[in-house]
């Protein structure tokens, strides 16, 4: 590969290709698909097109995310773009026979929202779709992240070419300046500083990094783009390495994440092969390669300066700054360090212009922003927004709102280290400003969906819990502190609460703010500040009162037998692992507070809903 | 927070070969350390003090910095998994339906302690929180399977079963 | 360099640029606080103890890693600092054992003047779950007690940075973080050498050398020993640390009074060993020399050292000098000539080193160490051990008359003297040499190039027509540089010093603490060095062969350097030892 002009032969080729098939299918193999099953699903549509004999008519592609995990399997059938969700491999042969050689989709197996009263819709008009905004995931259930060539279909490496014909190392920092581009893993320093401050360093071995160590429970936006669109990431840091300096690279990602692992390293395979990773790239003098290295279960990674120790090999402690890593780095060295998301937009401002990203999302939040939909929400899955939507579009139009007919009660973003967002204020707007003056962050992208019955202590300490286990142990207020903020919920949502506790909690929570060593201390507090902010009124129940008013906390729970409805069938005597419940057969049967462990096997087990707990 | 492993550590040749090919294969990179040890997991499946010494010596770094490093990301592990990796939940329900028994009987019958596997490999016990299971209290998991509403005597039984299995 | 305009509390002041905030306050006359700090060791802003508001900062800042620039305000004394400090050593007594009264470090420790100084009234109010760790006290040497661990890392660095022996570091993580050695194992079964620098920089009571007094009391009481001390070169020059002298103050002569006063039956001076260790070394020296033995010969006279090299470079064993160390050879010559002389049976003397050293503890029970059929030496006290002996007697030190050493075994020449400061061996030894090899009346005594606390120093001295490419090291990393060198043929010495501590037994495992703020900052090596060369300088026999009690050991009991006698009571053998 010596220029632009071969990618574009490439390119060209690689349409042309796809256009000769008579049906072109992705088939969605991100995580959550593959985990309801995708893989069986091409096996068996491979199956009944040779049978049919129209498999040279049909290309199937494996693709990344479509976003849509709830509905996973998904398939999608070009070139009408029909939607097919949570496929079975039985609807395969129905579908190959009806659709494919007779070429009348099955409506019963589409998204039902592309289908009113018989007509099919296009799945980009769907609630789900129609607001979001694709860049960083513009290739993510569109193309093979196995294939080069699809990248390449889809102005893959253009950026770069652009850059390495076209443009000084200032130039590129000035359009990522002009975008307004922030890092998308937590933070949300301007993108255009850090390559600044790595390109002036002085060195004579700079290093290109990229986080993809996600941690954060419920988050898995840095995946999807990993398993769905590799080479974004790769070409981007060839980009970075070329504006800062640097001549090698490295891609932390986490051990947990097989597909990604996969796909990243065939992608630079490929990228080597096709000689645009290595020696003299694209002809323009310009050295760069990278390598992959694991993450081995450590949370704390995810913070940049202990991400470089455990590339150097070392337990993954943060070191203080500064120095930063722009000037001391890995191994000593001046290195630039960004998450995958940031990465994956790269490309698109090189090509589009900085003045294309700028023009979406808000005056301190420019662009889009992926979130990963979780807890309880219909549609959980991958979305992608520009800055500034509101929560309420979110949660209610996209997400589809809370299953159940139950009430929305808190959004929680930036994982542990973020804050919750109460329902009252679910018409704030997404950008980087409005989430922090609220006590939350926009953190990394995870976005957890609460109910009215998740107890918001609970969840404090659910997160701390998740702290204390991930703490690195180096500093003393996150090693000892955090530990001792558990204890306290613990205490709270035990029963054992005292009103002092609260001044406590605080009082703690802003020591650990204060001092700790790194981010992950610094805002381990985070969850115990926003929730006590937003719902005082749920800790003082459980202090005051002894009452959980979410119904979660075991040991402030009681289990009570409603003498009406209770049938006396016996079977909640019988579930009992304790035998805390006595009565007469036909008889209205009674709990033995005393005995009773608060199992729930008994409520669970009454057909006749004569158990409540309170 | 049992560190040691009562298993005689039973590597092979080859398997050394592998970990020695791994060694020299990253032993010239800057942070070798991780992906040889990432590599002598996958081999043997744990990391002992032999395979820790070897690593030590073949990348010529202190024993304690690779120890270090083993205890301080939760993949790495001390002590090998049996090949039926049994779990007794001693959460509340099951304890007080004598889970605590349970696991006692198992420990004699298993010859070993909590975390630890047998010298052949073939089991290996732990205790866990609830697993959900309150209902079927006292609960045990044999990998994937449960077992449910167990007594003491039930525990020969199913250690029986599993070693009829091979 | 630079200056930057800064302020502290207010109060304008131009420092170098660069320099952190715990450098610039120490310029300016601000003590910081800190816990974990050592400097070029441990700057790891762990312990947030030293934590300083820095104006337009979120949060407070580490200042012993935070560094200064133009214009920057920093307050280190307000209600923020202090609450932030007081909240913060109270979470550590969280986790800490508070029995302070029954602690060795009682009165001495770091960890307890910062909460005296910042007014921590309530211990107990974070408490809440702890970690229970047994005390390890498998090493011939030191208990580790984890329970008083405060994780500053010092020793950590103590053990891998200086010391290059990396058998302890932080296991596990987060609120389990301990140190410890790989896999637990108790300290005496992995390759630690014993050097004892993690004691000397421990800020708490978590480590501490094992206890030699009590030993020493009970032979005192004992009407049938026959007890005797020996003091090492280097305690002369650090024992009135432990009574607020100077650092760098020689007290010899009150602390022999204070010995006498104890009620040691004999007081001699283990300069005296040295003096014998140089005869013997330098003969066996020229013997290799000149007959094609194993070069470079390294020297022994450093336990530390040696279990070092046992561990790892065991094939480096045939080069050290199979000479015993200046304690060991003083004590068998007790046992022997001495017994013999005074008609003692050796059985019946008991024979107490003090020694800068925790090393020592253990040499004393190693093998091939009983010229007498009995251990050389009996019990090794630390300076420290040895300061606290005469404040539990109530001798009041500072007013102690001077008293000389007994004879004949507490005479000594200069040479033997300056063996307490890295550099001191290797001279001694070749003012010895150079006379042998020559057989002339040599004028200059100073060898100064080997001289200083430079990790690694190295001389080429023509003697007698040959050229001798010396190297000195102290720290056993330096050691581990030097070694490497020469095993890969990129250094040509023909012989080595190593001191396992760095700039010598003067800096030795055994010797006073001096707290973080005092380390951090003043050159403890220099200092406590120059008092030994200037007794050096001071006396008129400055070569050990010029010893006149030496010269009589040889020519009434021993015969000559490297008889067979000789070799038989001040030789010994080594082993090799694992690696891990």
């Amino acid at each position: 590969m010596k220029n632009a002009a071969e990618l574009i032969k490439i390119k060209e080729e690689t349409l042309k290709n796809m256009k000769s098939y008579k049906y072109n299918i992705r088939v969605c193999g991100g995580t959550g698909c593959t985990s309801s099953g995708s893989m069986k699903i091409i096996d068996e549509l491979e199956a009944q097109l040779e049978k049919a004999g129209i498999r040279d008519d049909v290309n199937i592609v494996q693709t990344g995310c479509f976003g849509l995990c709830a509905l996973g399997p998904i398939m999608i059938v070009y070139p009408d773009g029909y939607f097919y969700s949570r496929l079975e491999p039985e609807h395969i042969k129905e579908i190959v026979k009806e659709h494919l050689v007779g070429g009348k989709p099955v409506l019963k197996y589409l998204y039902s929202e592309t289908v009113n009263d018989g007509e099919i819709s296009a799945y980009t008009d769907t609630v789900f779709y129609r607001h979001q905004h694709r860049s960083a995931l513009r290739n993510c259930g569109v193309i093979s992240p196995a294939s080069i060539e699809q990248y390449i279909a889809m102005d893959g490496y253009m950026a770069l070419a652009k850059v390495l014909d076209e443009m000084t190392p200032n130039e590129v920092i000035s359009t990522l300046e002009k975008s307004g581009l922030r890092g998308r893993g937590g933070g949300g320093f301007p993108t255009a500083r850090k390559w600044v401050f790595t390109k002036n360093a002085k060195g004579d071995k700079k290093y290109v990094c990229c986080n993809a160590d996600e941690g954060d429970p419920g988050a898995f936006m840095d995946r999807s783009v990993l398993e769905g669109d590799p080479h974004s990431v790769i070409e981007a840091m060839l980009i970075a390495g070329y504006t800062v300096g640097a001549d090698e690279g490295y891609i932390y990602v986490r051990a947990e994440y097989p597909i990604a692992v996969e796909h990243l390293t065939t992608a630079i395979k490929q990228a080597r092969e096709y000689g645009l990773l290595g020696k003299n790239i694209l002809n323009s003098g310009f050295d760069f390669d990278l390598d992959l290295r694991l993450g081995a279960g450590a949370f704390v990674c995810g913070e940049e300066t202990a991400l470089m120790r455990s590339i150097e090999g070392k337990r993954g402690e943060p070191i203080p700054r500064p120095p930063f890593p722009a000037i001391k780095g890995l191994m000593g060295k001046p290195t630039l360090e960004n998450n995958v998301e940031t990465f994956a937009n790269i490309p698109q401002i090189i090509l589009n212009g900085a003045d294309w990203f700028a023009s979406m999302g808000t005056e301190d939040s420019k662009g889009t922003k992926v979130f990963a939909l979780g807890g309880k929400i219909n549609h959980t899955g991958l979305i992608e927004v520009p800055m500034g939507t509101t929560l309420r579009q979110v949660i209610e139009e996209i997400g589809g709102g809370i299953p159940n007919g139950k009430k929305f009660k808190a959004a929680q973003t930036g994982g542990p280290s973020g804050g919750c967002i109460p329902a009252s204020l679910i018409d704030t707007k997404i950008d980087y400003k409005s989430l922090t003056d609220i006590g939350s962050m926009m953190g990394s992208g995870g976005l957890i969906v609460m109910d009215e019955d998740t107890c918001m202590v609970d969840m404090a300490k659910f997160f701390l819990e998740f702290t204390i286990a991930e703490s690195c142990g180096k500093c003393t207020p996150c090693r000892i502190g955090t530990k001792r903020l558990y204890e306290i919920l613990e205490k709270i949502t035990s029963g054992r609460g005292e009103i002092e506790d609260l001044d406590r909690l605080e009082e703690l929570a802003s020591h650990i703010k204060e001092i700790s060593l790194c981010g992950l201390g610094q805002t381990a507090p985070n969850p115990v500040l926003s929730t006590l902010r937003y719902f005082r009124d749920e800790y003082e129940a459980h202090i005051l009162e002894k009452r959980c008013p979410a119904g979660v906390c075991k040991a402030l729970l009681s289990y009570e037998i409603d003498p009406e409805k209770c049938r006396g069938c016996t079977l909640c005597a019988r579930k009992c692992p304790v035998g805390a419940i006595s009565g007469e057969v036909k008889k209205p049967h009674t709990i033995d507070k005393s005995k009773c462990i608060k199992c729930g096997a008994c409520m669970e087990g009454c057909k006749f809903g004569a158990i409540s707990k309170k | 927070m049992s560190n040691c492993s009562c298993v005689p550590f039973k590597g092979t040749k080859e398997q050394q070969k592998k970990l020695e090919a791994a060694i020299e294969k990253y032993k010239d990179q800057s942070g070798a350390l991780m992906p040889v040890m990432q590599a002598a997991q996958d081999i043997y499946g744990y990391l002992p003090i032999e395979v820790q010494k070897m690593i030590a010596s073949g990348l010529n770094v202190p024993l304690e910095q690779v120890y270090g490093i083993s205890t301080f990301y939760a993949q790495f592990s001390l002590s090998p998994k049996g090949k039926y990796a049994i779990s007794v939940c001693l959460g509340t329900a099951c304890y007080v339906k004598g889970s605590g028994k349970i696991f006692e009987r198992l420990k004699t019958v298993l010859g070993i302690d909590d975390g630890g596997c047998t010298p052949d490999g073939k089991f290996s016990l732990e205790s866990c929180r609830c697993i959900g299971a309150c209902g079927l209290a006292p609960v045990l998991t044999v990998n994937e399977e449960v077992y449910g509403r167990l007594t003491v005597d039930d525990v020969d039984k199913i250690i029986e079963k599993y070693k009829a299995l091979d | 360099m630079a200056n930057v305009n800064i302020k502290f509390n207010g109060i304008p002041y131009s420092v170098p640029e660069g320099i952190t905030i715990i450098e610039a306050a120490r310029l300016v006359d601000v003590n910081i606080p800190t816990l974990c700090y050592l400097k070029d060791i441990n700057e790891i802003g762990a312990c947030r103890i030293c934590v300083v508001e820095v104006v337009g900062q979120r949060n407070l800042v580490a200042s012993c890693v935070y560094p200064v620039s133009e214009g920057m305000e920093i307050i280190t004394n307000s209600e923020r600092v202090f609450n932030s400090r007081k909240h913060n050593l109270q979470l550590i007594l969280s986790t800490h054992d508070n029995r302070c009264l029954a602690c060795v470090q009682n009165g001495h420790c770091e960890l307890q003047k910062i909460c005296r100084d910042f007014g921590v009234d309530d211990v107990n109010m974070f408490d809440g779950e702890i970690n229970h760790y047994e005390i390890d006290d498998s090493a011939e040497h030191m208990y580790r007690d984890n329970n008083k661990c405060i994780l500053c890392r010092r020793c950590v660095a103590a053990c891998e940075k200086v010391q290059g022996v990396s058998v302890i570091g932080p296991n596990e993580r987060g609120f389990n973080t301990h140190i410890g050695c790989a896999f637990d194992q108790p300290l005496g079964d992995v390759a630690c050498v014993g050097c004892g620098q993690c004691i000397v920089v421990c800020p708490t009571g978590a480590i501490s050398e094992k206890d030699h007094t009590k030993s020493v009391w009970k032979a005192i009481q004992d009407p049938t020993k026959h007890v005797i001390v020996q003091t090492a070169p280097a305690i002369r020059a650090t024992l009135g640390e432990m009574f607020d002298y100077p650092i760098g103050t020689n007290v010899e002569g009150k602390m022999v009074s204070a010995l006498r006063r104890l009620g040691f039956d004999k007081i001699f001076d283990t300069n005296f060993g040295a003096d014998a260790t140089i005869m013997e070394e330098a003969n066996e020296f020229i013997e290799r020399l000149q007959n094609g033995g194993t070069l470079p010969m390294i020297t022994s006279c450093s336990p530390g050292w040696v279990k070092f090299c046992e561990h790892n470079y065991p094939e480096m064993i045939p080069n050290l000098s199979s000479c015993k160390s200046p304690m060991q050879m003083l004590g068998a010559i007790i046992k022997t000539w001495y017994a013999e002389q005074n008609n003692i049976d050796p059985k019946d003397i008991f024979v107490v080193g003090v020694m800068p050293c925790t090393a020592k503890k253990f040499e004393i029970g190693r093998p091939d160490q009983s010229a007498s059929g009995y251990p050389d030496v009996d019990a090794v006290l630390t300076t420290r051990e040895l300061g606290h002996m005469i404040s539990r007697a109530g001798i009041d030190f500072k007013n102690l008359p001077d008293e000389d050493f007994d004879n004949p075994l507490g005479e000594s020449s200069g040479a033997g003297t300056i063996f307490g400061a890295t550099g001191g061996v290797m001279e001694a030894a070749l003012r010895t040499a150079a006379e042998k090899i020559t057989g002339k009346q040599a004028s200059e005594v100073d060898f100064m190039e080997v001289r200083g606390t430079e990790g690694i120093k190295e001389a080429t001295y023509n003697i007698g027509g040959v050229e001798l490419n010396v190297c000195v090291c102290s720290g056993l990393a330096n050691a581990r540089k030097v070694l490497d060198a020469v095993k890969s043929g990129e250094k040509k010495y023909h012989f080595i010093e190593v001191m396992a501590c760095p700039g010598g037994c003067i800096n030795g495992g055994g010797q006073p603490v001096q707290p973080s703020a005092v380390r951090n900052f003043v050159d403890l090596k220099s200092l406590r060095a120059m008092a030994l060369y200037s007794e050096d300088m001071r006396k008129t026999i400055r070569k050990s062969h010029e010893n006149p009690a030496i010269q009589k050991l040889y020519t009434t009991y021993l015969g000559s350097p490297g008889s067979s006698k000789a070799h038989r009571i001040l030789h010994t053998s080594y082993v090799e030892r694992d690696k891990f």
